[in-house]
Formats: structure tokens, sequence, C-alpha cells
């Protein structure tokens, strides 16, 4: 059988995520003036990380063709969180961690039931949740601040390099992706999620648990959220509550899901993708550096790349025969 | 047959939506290793019948034994642990999902909580191998295969949760000739291992091919039950029609000659697979009906031709001049001067939540105005006279257009395109759902527009409208005309007969070879 | 409901039946805030005060109302943070170019609104995208080009004179000239939605585009029309607002996009599109500014801000947005 074709189809989208990112990494490597050295690797590991984690958030959501404008406040929130708790003996470190987490999915699955029970659209919902997010990260860092004594070890380890050189981020990364994504991807409820986003009637007619995958899949959104959170305080060591940088995180998770293969109308990609185009959307936005271009011009050539990749995703309009089928 | 208990039968089944009555009295008995077939005219209620039987409505009165046994099904899961499994028109596959995937939906097997790719890998090949599609990947995209693969992936995902009872409902209409052939030597297959199947189409043939039993439908009742074979199609078609109706038409007027060209003359239209070559005229005065059975091409035909499909082929002549109509707003335009009264006045006729005047002024706004401002003084002169011209029963004109009854909402939709006075009026079943009195109210105006000079083209699933009101009916069957009916021919055994694509005693149907003067 | 042989009964007053719910509901805690303020401090009814309040709320106003026009036909607008700053910024530069450019300033800032409003609107009504994702792009975009130009920085360009007048002026009795500006503004847009075939079709839009597509009405134009309109009051309000201040600022917008979609929800605008009412709406943003103003005299900072925000929206959503039940 040639199952290596469907296969291939499969992973189509996060193959060409790969592929672009590998290309971007080798232009970036190849141009950046110290070369291809382990430190360079961690450097750029350490901030495609943050953003892969709140990419994957966003992909659970986006799967079942629903959004989360929240994400990068739970990020924030969950950031200026584990500032304070991430402190102290293992113990009490490992308490922080747990707290942080379940703050987490606490805050996506508010989210959750207010879209599934409340019959309220994701978008309007997750604003709104965003900025009550956002308050209470204000509340516990109204300045930027750290505590001391913070767990500083643990981050270091996190973010250090391992022997051989590895980066220890990408690593979490890949337990996260082990532990969380594919036990999801393979349950029924994981399943039940992409069908609600390919048709969430064909779904409900199947008697596919929707309403319980819609809740789980807002629910891990929080708890990647927080993950990311906790990164980025194990790289700052100080929480933040910066809203410019929550929206950022916000607009690059979408960016860096369409750019994985993740469709905006739900039911098809995959969190790996999302990754790939996490890192591969990073490493764009570093290119303009390694190139001595004006760094003043990130911010727009990133916005065009987002834009540019949206409107490739409405390639499919064009097949449509019967303009009723626009409206549906 | 008859001394051995059957594996299911109903007795008694009433069913009623709102004032229609669907089901009334009507009892069955299927038995095991047999092909049962269903026939019956569009509404003869066959659909809530299946319904019941799948568990997805429950019935007002009567009751259901299974071998034996009385039974209720609270949900179509019950219906499907009781092993009665539909696999209905629309299709219910997750598009995004693999083959496999589909077929262990309901179920799918687990190992650890986690589903167990291999084990689904089995079961999907099993149920695609019973299903006789072997040649489907489990693992390719659902949207990515055809129609006619998708039935199949159907009939799999159905034979994986182990039936007795397998209903087909139009199963195999989307299908080719030789797909069907397919089907049913995998129907002959499931029959040899004692399945029962409930079989319903509108292929006549196909019923002669593969069925052992029918049951004729009519008015929510069964008429007939019979061996296969041992009824004429001619007697098959007496059962059917005869639906009772008590509606008053108004009188036809013979058309002068004119040596004017059509107002409307479409040549050789087609859309993907659903038209194919369809010609038909229409002339000032004159109302063309579209027959046929639902869902053989009358919708996309008024679509096509107001504007709405991409792709449609062929040409249209308005007054005799070629006219490209891309849009409904071009279609709308003086210069053409048509109207589309749609399917579903819910959700394509009107904006329900809004005033009545603004739903009734909506399309023609670009007369009632002057730069784009909009005359309210004209506009509601004009809206007035509408309300009474068809007697509109509302309660002012700002009450929302989704507080009037059912009735009054259509004569909404049908005065909202005649505020843009078209000269074309193209009617997608028109008085679907609606009281008597409407009907004939609708009628009377249908009528009194083409007196004044409009070609009315109307689509109806009612064959005594089309009996009742048409000038010419033209009758569709997957896609092409089959046949056109004119003046004293318009009766309902020729629709019914030219619909099932069967031939009739009245005369041959067009789409055999006939040799005649 | 009315059954076909039921008699015409008689009919109601009609200004009762209009009123929205949530509209009297918006009065009603505007009321209930000006009386709790008026317990923290005399100064609370002063017509001094109120005056002060409204002008306020007049940049809110403005920029709420192109939001409005966007969620009337079931879109969003998430562009407003940065095309308000490039109103702001855009007629700033403009007026370092002499004569002409100080007098073309105000149209300038508003073109450079409409021209991103276009790119949004373009993309919602021909390439079908959600507009949430967009005008978030947009956003983004606007974001990049005005890096770009200020070099990161506050640019130092000043608010031309006539800016200033619109923005902080006063002229008959007192009256703030942002607020009389807001006043025409509003009227035009009631007359827009309620008097021309453009209002007919955005709420027509809202309620069932596919109807008004099949009733020939050119959707895709209109759609795009009024991503333009939206676009355009934006730049307009960060033209008054840099009047307000004088001179532009970095992310001076960013405060603007979640107050402008409460006022337009709190006013009882439909997020689901095709139902509101621009009263609601004007009611909406007086109750948010009324709402800051209280949070600031009661010393709540801006984490509480933010929260009560985030759960009003939520409750009148609950009340009055919810999808109705999967059939």
């Amino acid at each position: 059988m040639n199952d290596w074709r469907y296969r291939f189809a499969e992973q189509r989208g996060t193959l060409l995520a790969l592929l672009i990112f590998l290309v971007m990494f080798v232009i970036y490597v190849s141009n950046h003036p110290a070369g291809f050295t382990a430190n360079v690797v961690q450097t750029a590991a350490n901030k495609g990380v943050l953003l892969a984690f709140v990419a994957m958030a966003q992909t659970f959501v986006v799967l079942t063709a629903g959004i989360d404008l929240s994400v990068g406040m739970v990020f924030i929130l969950c950031n200026c969180l584990a500032s304070y708790l991430v402190v102290g003996s293992p113990s009490t470190t490992a308490l922080g961690l747990f707290a942080v987490l379940a703050t987490g999915l606490v805050c996506g699955a508010i989210n959750g039931l207010v879209v599934v029970f409340g019959r309220l659209q994701p978008i309007v919902v997750t604003i709104a949740t965003g900025a009550i997010y956002f308050g209470l990260a204000l509340l516990l860092r109204p300045n930027p601040g750290s505590t001391a004594n913070f767990n500083s070890d643990l981050a270091d380890a996190l973010t250090g390099k391992l022997p051989g050189g590895i980066p220890a981020s990408l690593v979490a990364l890949f337990v996260v992706v082990l532990i969380i994504w594919v036990p999801f991807r393979r349950s029924v409820i994981g399943r039940a999620a992409y069908a609600v986003g390919s048709s969430e009637t064909a779904a409900y007619m199947s008697g596919m648990p929707t309403r319980s995958a819609k809740l789980v899949a807002y629910a891990l959104s929080g708890l990647l959220g927080a993950i990311g959170g906790l990164f980025l305080t194990f790289f700052t060591y100080s929480g933040e509550a910066s809203l410019a940088n929550g929206n950022t995180y916000t607009l690059f998770s979408i960016a860096a899901v369409v750019l994985g293969g993740v469709s905006l109308f739900g039911g098809k990609g995959s969190a790996i993708g999302a990754i790939f185009g996490a890192l591969a959307f990073r490493t764009i936005g570093d290119l303009l550096f390694v190139f001595d271009l004006d760094p003043l011009w990130q911010p727009l050539f990133q916005g065009v790349v987002l834009l540019l990749a949206i409107c490739l995703g409405s390639a499919r309009l064009f097949q449509v025969k019967n303009r009723l089928d626009l409206f549906a | 047959m008859d001394d051995v208990v059957p594996l299911f039968r109903m007795e008694g089944i009433s069913k009623r939506y709102g004032g229609v009555k669907a089901l009334e009295n009507a009892s069955l008995t299927v038995q095991a290793a047999r092909v049962h077939a269903i026939l019956g005219e569009n509404g003869a209620g066959k659909s809530t019948l299946i319904k019941i039987m799948s568990g997805v409505v429950a019935p007002d009165a009567g009751r259901m034994l299974l071998e034996g046994q009385s039974v209720q099904f609270a949900n179509p899961a019950a219906a499907n642990a009781a092993g009665i499994v539909c696999i209905f028109q629309e299709l219910s596959l997750i598009p995004d999902l693999t083959v496999a995937d589909n077929i262990v939906v309901s179920n799918p097997p687990t190992r650890f909580g986690m589903i167990d790719r291999r084990a689904q890998r089995r079961i999907a090949e099993e149920a695609l191998a019973r299903a006789g599609g072997e040649d489907i990947h489990p693992m390719a995209l659902v949207k990515d295969l055809p129609l006619s693969r998708r039935q199949i992936i159907e009939i799999a995902k159905a034979l994986a949760r182990k039936p007795r009872l397998l209903i087909l409902d139009e199963a195999t209409s989307a299908l080719t000739a030789a797909d069907v052939s397919k089907v049913f030597d995998v129907l002959r297959r499931l029959r040899a291992e004692g399945l029962a199947l409930l079989f319903i189409s509108h292929r006549m043939h196909e019923i002669a091919e593969i069925a052992d039993d029918c049951t004729i439908f009519r008015n929510g009742r069964n008429v007939a039950t019979y061996r296969a074979g041992s009824k004429t199609d001619n007697e098959v078609v007496e059962l059917m029609i005869g639906r009772e109706y008590s509606h008053v038409f108004p009188p036809k007027k013979p058309l002068p000659p004119s040596d004017q060209p059509p107002v409307l003359d479409v040549r050789n239209l087609s859309w993907t697979q659903r038209l194919k070559d369809v010609s038909l005229t229409a002339r000032a005065g004159e109302v063309v009906g579209l027959g046929g059975l639902d869902g053989q091409g009358q919708r996309e035909l008024l679509l096509a031709l107001f504007g709405v499909l991409r792709g449609a082929s062929g040409e249209v002549l308005i007054d005799g001049k070629p006219t490209r109509i891309g849009s409904p707003r071009v279609a709308k335009s003086r210069k053409i001067g048509m109207a589309l009264i749609p399917e579903d006045r819910k959700t394509e006729g009107l904006m329900l939540p809004m005033s009545v005047r603004d739903n009734l002024s909506f399309a023609a706004l670009g007369n009632l105005s002057h730069a784009g401002v909009v005359d309210q003084r004209a506009e509601r002169a004009a809206v007035d006279e509408m309300i009474r011209l068809l007697a509109i029963r509302t309660d002012g004109i700002d009450v929302p257009a989704g507080s009037l009854s059912g009735g009054n909402q259509q004569k909404l939709v049908i005065a909202k395109w005649l505020m843009v006075s078209p000269r074309i009026i193209l009617l997608n079943d028109p008085t679907r759902g609606i009281d008597v009195g409407t009907k004939e109210e609708i009628y009377a105006l249908l009528r009194k527009l083409a007196d004044s000079g409009a070609a009315i083209v109307l689509y109806s699933t009612e064959y005594d409208e089309l009996v009742g009101l048409c000038d010419r009916v033209i009758v569709l069957y997957d896609g092409a005309i089959k046949r056109t009916l004119v003046g004293s021919e318009i009766t309902e055994r020729a629709l019914i007969g030219s619909a099932l694509n069967i031939a009739t005693d009245d005369r041959e149907p067009g789409a055999k070879p006939v040799v005649e003067a | 409901m009315t059954t076909d042989n039921a008699p015409l009964p008689a009919k109601r007053p009609s200004l009762l039946r209009r009123i929205d719910p949530a509209i009297a509901t918006a009065f009603g805690c505007i009321v209930l805030l000006l009386l709790i303020g008026s317990v923290y401090s005399s100064n609370f009814l002063s017509p001094e005060y109120l005056l002060q309040q409204l002008k306020v709320a007049s940049f809110l106003g403005i920029i709420a109302t192109g939001m409005m026009i966007v969620v009337l036909m079931g879109q969003i607008d998430l562009s407003v943070p940065w095309v308000v700053t490039v109103g702001a910024m855009m007629s700033a530069a403009a007026a370092s170019y002499g004569v002409v450019g100080e007098t073309l300033a105000i149209p300038f800032g508003i073109l450079c609104g409409v021209a991103l409003g276009l790119v949004s609107g373009f993309g919602v009504a021909y390439l079908r995208i959600p507009s949430m994702i967009v005008t978030l792009a947009v956003n983004a975009v606007a974001q990049g080009l005005m890096v770009v130009y200020t070099g990161g920085f506050s640019p130092q360009d000043t608010a031309t004179f006539a800016m200033r007048f619109l923005a902080t002026g006063t002229t008959i009795l007192g009256i703030p000239n942002a607020l009389i500006v807001w006043a025409i503004t509003g009227a035009l847009v009631i007359f827009l939605l309620s008097r021309t075939i453009f209002g007919r079709a955005v709420y027509a839009i809202g309620n069932r585009e596919r109807a008004a597509y099949l009733s020939g009405v050119a959707t895709q134009r209109i759609v795009l029309l009024a991503f333009a309109i939206s676009g355009g009051l934006s730049a307009f309000g960060g033209v008054l607002l840099a009047g307000y201040a004088s001179k532009a600022a970095q992310s001076m917008g960013d405060a603007y996009l979640l107050p402008a979609i409460a006022a337009v929800v709190l006013g009882g605008t439909s997020i689901l599109g095709g139902r509101g009412n621009y009263i609601g709406t004007v009611a909406g943003v007086i109750l948010i500014t009324l709402l800051q103003s209280i949070l600031a005299v009661m010393q709540i900072a801006e984490f509480g801000r933010q929260i009560i925000y985030g759960a009003v929206i939520i409750a009148m959503l609950l009340l009055y947005g919810r999808e109705r039940l999967q059939r």
C-alpha cells in the first residue's frame, strides 16, 4: 500500500513549515557574523521556543475553528505569577510551577466555558477575558520586577545548554509536545476537536463529544500559554505586565499558526507545524538583523509576511462554483 | 414469509409537524435477508418514516417491534445499538478526517485511552472491503474523494456499526451506473449474509433490479405492499398518484402566437455535473413549469439563470439578444428585469429581524432613492401599495418580518420582488409549507402577473401546481431535460412517469428512442 | 406572532416598542454612575465636569462610530490601535510641510486611515478572510509603517492649529468643539445608517448576507466601503487626539480598542451583526467614559479598569449577544 503518499499529504503543511524554517535558518546562520555555533543556536532557540509555546496554544483553539485572542495575556499573566511563585527550595518551586500551570489551565477553561455554554463568539470572548487576565497581571506587577529568592538554578538549567551543546529549551519543547500534543492528537477528544473544526454539524450528527472537545482545546490552550509564560520568566528572571508584549505574542501566534499550515477555518494542521511556523517566523524577523538592515524595518516586515500568509490561505475561494456557498 | 416473526415491524405510526400530517397510521414490515424498496412521490412521508425508524424523531402514535419485542429509540445512537443504521441523503462525513477516522467515528477502538490506529485501520479495511471500496485508501482524506466514493464510505461506516437493518435513503442518487452496480453487488452480498435492507430510490429500474419487496406510500400512508416484479410500472404510478388536493387554480388563457423573440431563451446551459445542456424558452405571458423529482437540477437551473453560479456554460438570450448575467445585481437591472423568489424564505428571501418595510423595499431601493438617499415618502407609498395588492396581513410596516406567519412571509418575498417590476420571474417552490388560502392567493397572483406580460418560470415540488398553473412543463432528470409537456399533456400521471424516467402509456417519454409521426 | 386570521391589533406606541432594553440599561447605568460619583464628589454633577467628560468622550465616540458600522455587518475591526496612531502621526507629519501641509493635515490623516481600511475591507469582502484576522494583520502593518517612519520614537511634529482648535477649543456657550465634531459625525452616521441604501445594506448584510446578495445588492462593495469608513473614522479620532495632546505618540491608540468594542456592545449593538442603534453607541461611549472617570476618582488603578472592561463586555454579551441554539 502506498501509505507514504498519504502520510506525506497529512504532514504537508508541517513539512512545508519545516522547509521554510530550515531555509531561513540556513540563510540566517550562514550570514551570522559568529556562524553556526552552539551559542547562536541557543539564542535562536530560546527566542523561538517562547513563540512556539504560544503558537501551540493558539493551535488547539484554531483547530476547532475558533480563535484565542487572550493567549498573549495568559502568557503575560503567568509570567507575572511565576516571577513570584517559582522561588526557594525544590519543593516550593514545584508547588509554584504547579500553581502557574493550573492558573493557565483555568484561564483557558474559563474561555472555553464562556464560548461553549455562553454560546458566544470566541473572538469577543477572548478579547474580553484577555483584558481581565491582563488586569490581573497588572495587579500582580504594576511595575516590572522580580523576587529575591527566584529559583534561578532551575531557570538556568532550562534555558542553558545540555551536554553536546543542545539547547535545553528545545528539549523542553520536545517533552511538552510528547506529553501534551501527542496524546491529544491520538485521543478521542482530540479527534473530535478536529471534527468540530472541519464540520461542526457533521461532528454533532456523528455523535462526537463536540462540547468537551472545545472545552479541552481551550483549556489546553491556556496551559500552553502558561508554559510559555514560565519560560519567559526563566529567561528574564522577572515579571512584566506589558500590554504591547501580550498583543505582540497573540498576533505572532496567529502568524505562526498560519505559516505552520494550520487552517484558520479549522480542522486542519498540527501543533508541530505551528512550532516550525513559530521558529520560521522568528527567523524571518531576525534575517533583517544579519543582513545589517535597520532593525526598525522588522515590525513592518513581519506585518507584511503575516498579511501575505493570510491572503494565500484564501486561494481556496477560487474553487467555489456556487457563489451562495461563500455566504454559508 | 408471513409465519416467521419479521425482523422489524411498525404499526399505526403517525407523525405531525405543526399542522402538517407527515405520516398517518402507517405500517411496514421488514424481513431479514431481503431488500425492501419504498416508493412514493415527493412528500409522501418516506423520509419521516426513515427518521422514526432510525431514532431521529419520535412518532406521535404507533409502535415498533424488533423481532417481536416492542422498542423505542430516544436517539440515533439507541437505534444503532439495536442494529438499525441509516445512511442519510445528506452526507454526514467529516471532510478533514481520513476515511478510516470517519468509518470508526462513533466508536473508535482505544488502547490505554488512546485511539488504536492499527485496530482502526483493520476495522476500516474490513468495512471498506465489505462495502465494495477496496480501492479506497483508509488514509485518504474524505474531502479529496469524489462523491461516489464518499457514498461507499458512508456504507462502510454504517457496516462498521454491525447493523441488522440497513436503511439506504437515496444512497445511489449521486452514483454513476458503474458505481451503482458495484453497490448492488455489495447489497446482494449483505442480503445473503442475512441483513435486512430498506432501499429508497427514485430510480425505478434500480428498484426492479435489486428489490424483493416494495411498499408504496401516498399521503403519509402505506397504500400497497407487493412482491417486486408483480406490478407493471403503470400500476405503480397509478398507486403513487392521487394525492389529495383541493386547490382552486385560476383559468389558463391560451397565448396568442407572436413573432416576438421570447423574453427568456436559454440554450445549452451546463454547470458542473448538475446541469446538462438545458435549453428552454419563456415568452411574455407564459408560465413555464420545472418538474421532476426533487434535486434533479431545478434549483441550480434557477440559480444559474440568476447569475449566482460560477462557470456555467451556454447561452442566455433576453429579448433575443445574447446577455451575460454575472450576478443577481445584473439580473435585476432594468435591462434584464429578472427576479428570483428563492428556495428558503427564512435565510435567502428575507432578513427576518428587519422590519416589513425594510424587507419589502430592499431589492427596489435603487428605484426609490436619489443619489443613494432613500425617498421615504416614495418608499412608504410603494410599500403600502404592495401590502394592499398582496393583502399581506401585518401589524404595521415597522414590525419585524419574522413576526408574520409563514404564508405572509412568503407573500413578503414575492412582493419584495414585484417592487422592482420584473419581466422575468423565477420561483423556487414558492408555496412550500404555507397554508391553503395563501397558496391560492399566490396562484391567482402568478396568473395575473403572466397575463400582464411577465414570463414566469416556476419550480414546484407539488405536481398539482404544475398541472394547474403551467402552460408548459419541462421535466428534469439528473440535470437534463427528459421531457417537455405542453397544454393538455400536463397531467399528474405524465409528470410522475417522466419524473421517474419510466414509460407510461399516455405517451412515450422523450428519453427513449421512439418512432413517432 | 400574528396568525393569519387575526384582526389587526391597535397600534402600540412605536416609541415604547422601539426602545431597546440594552440601550435603556446603558442609560440607566449612566444615571447610576452619576449618582455614585456625586456621593464621592459634589463636582460630579456640575456642568463643567459633565462638559469635560463629554469632550473626553468625543474622541472615543468618533472611533466607536466606525467600529459600530463594522460590527453591524457582523464583522470587527481590530486595527483601531494603530490606525488611530497613523491618523495622528500622519496629520502631524503633514503639518510640517508649510501652508499646504497645514491645510491638508486633517484630510491627509483621515485619508491614510481610509487607505488602511480599504486594505482590510478588500481582504474581508473579496478574499473572504475573517475580519478579525485581516484587521489584526493590517494593525501590524500600520505599526510597522509607523515604526519605520518615526524611527521608533515619538515624532517631534506638532499638531496644527486647526487640529488643536477642533480638539481643545470651545465656541458658543463654552461647548467643546470636540463635542460638536462628534455630534456632527454622529448625525451624519445616523443619516447614513437610517436613510441611505448603504445603511440598509449594512443592516441587511449583518442579518443575512446571503439574502442581501440574492436581493441584487453589491454586498462586497458595501463591506469594502464600511471598512474604509471605519478606518477613516479611527484615523480622524487619532487626528483629534493629536490635536488634544498637541502631538502624536507611539501606541497612543492602544487604549482605544477595548473601550470602542465595549461601547458598541454596551450600547446594544449585536456582535453578530444586523441589530443596533447609534443612540446606543452614544450611551455606551458616555458610560465607558464616566466609568473611567469614576475609577480614576476612586483611585482604582489601570488593572481594575481592564478587569472591569472585560467583565462588563462578557456580562453584556451573555445578556444580549448569545447565538441561537444549534438546530
